[in-house]
């Protein structure tokens, strides 16, 4: 038999590792797939130019409960992940449109308070709520400056399978981390650009070639409530 | 939860089985496709440390395509209150796993 020597440590080291243990084996192949989890490396946010956005036009607030599987009520007890928010500047008459869902805070005040660990920052910087931690004790909400955060408070049926939610859960925009770890934008980014508008980019924070970090260095983006210098994933341009 | 489950097959081995006349004994329809990702008597005793394990690694650390997911089991094994429930309420176990997930097969 003709065996080269890589061929011959290999066939060795994988009958080593199932003749030890057979959880041995099982954290290799989690090495082997590392490729696919989240990386520190990457810090995904989103730039939202407001010169872009219009007013009245809810495309991305509309992607959004598709996708994630949101009834679109605005009332109290709806769940809601984007606000679409107006403002006017009183001396000039100036009107603003924007949206304003979870900032994705690399300090999020949200993790600072959860006494449960529900609330956490993944490796890339998307802030999420782990239901099967969360007890609903809505103290994220009370930490939250951006009001991003929605309680469930009826229970839900035929949800997404991607994307499980239920009563008594915190919860907010996951930056569609569902499509993310797939290699796609959010739904918002991708409606918002369908509609011909193109006021949402999303994109690798850390990365100086993309094209957020781009248009960040060359024209500037600002941060809602900068002083609290929680250094937010999501910024906003032209204001 | 899994002392409970242990005293229930206990219980059902030591007892006459008129004594659970009360409860149907589990009637699971057939899988959709292929053979499972691990044989019948270890999925029917590892099924939740293998989900619990995977939830954790795929909500906290982003993976996805593992080998193990409710999604998965929903998928083959069809609608859950006709495939999980059957068990869970034969063992007395509770099941909450579809308050928030989806109970009925995505394709």
């Amino acid at each position: 038999m003709n065996v080269t020597r890589r061929q011959f440590f290999g066939t060795t080291a994988a009958l080593a590792g199932m003749a030890v243990a057979p959880g041995l084996l099982l954290i290799e192949i989690r090495q082997a797939n590392s490729a696919t989890r989240a990386s520190s490396k990457v810090r995904w946010g989103m730039l939202v130019d407001t010169t872009r956005c219009v007013e009245g036009c809810t495309a991305c607030v509309t992607a959004c409960n598709k996708e994630n599987g949101l009834s679109g009520g605005t009332g109290p007890d709806d769940s809601q992940w984007i606000r679409k928010i107006e403002l006017k500047e009183k001396s000039t008459g100036r009107a603003l449109s924007l949206p304003v869902m979870c900032q994705h805070c690399a300090k999020p005040p949200c993790v600072d308070v959860c006494p449960t660990g529900a609330s956490f920052k993944r490796a890339d910087g998307i802030v999420l709520v782990d239901r099967h931690l969360c007890i609903g004790c809505r103290y994220c909400m009370m930490a939250c400056p951006y009001k991003a955060r929605s309680f469930v408070h009826e229970p839900l049926h035929d949800q997404k399978p991607d994307v499980p939610r239920g009563q008594g859960c915190v919860e907010a925009c996951t930056l569609c981390v569902q499509r993310v770890d797939r290699g796609r934008e959010p739904a918002c980014v991708e409606a918002c650009r369908t509609e011909g508008r193109d006021a949402l980019l999303f994109g690798d924070l850390n990365d100086p070639g993309s094209a957020i970090a781009r248009r960040m260095r060359e024209a500037g983006a600002r941060q809602i409530r900068a002083d609290l210098a929680l250094d937010t994933g999501v910024r906003y341009q032209g204001f | 939860m899994r002392l409970l489950a242990a005293l229930a097959l206990v219980a059902s081995l030591a007892m006459p089985a008129g004594a659970f006349a009360g409860v149907d004994k589990p009637n699971l329809p057939k899988a959709r496709s292929g053979p499972c990702i691990a044989p019948p008597e270890v999925m029917r005793r590892e099924h939740p440390d293998m989900l619990k394990h995977q939830r954790t690694v795929t909500v906290h650390e982003g993976v996805v395509g593992a080998k193990v997911s409710l999604e998965g089991c929903i998928d083959c094994h069809g609608p859950a209150r006709e495939f999980c429930a059957q068990c869970h309420r034969y063992a007395g176990v509770h099941l909450d796993c579809f308050q928030c997930h989806a109970s009925r097969p995505s394709r």
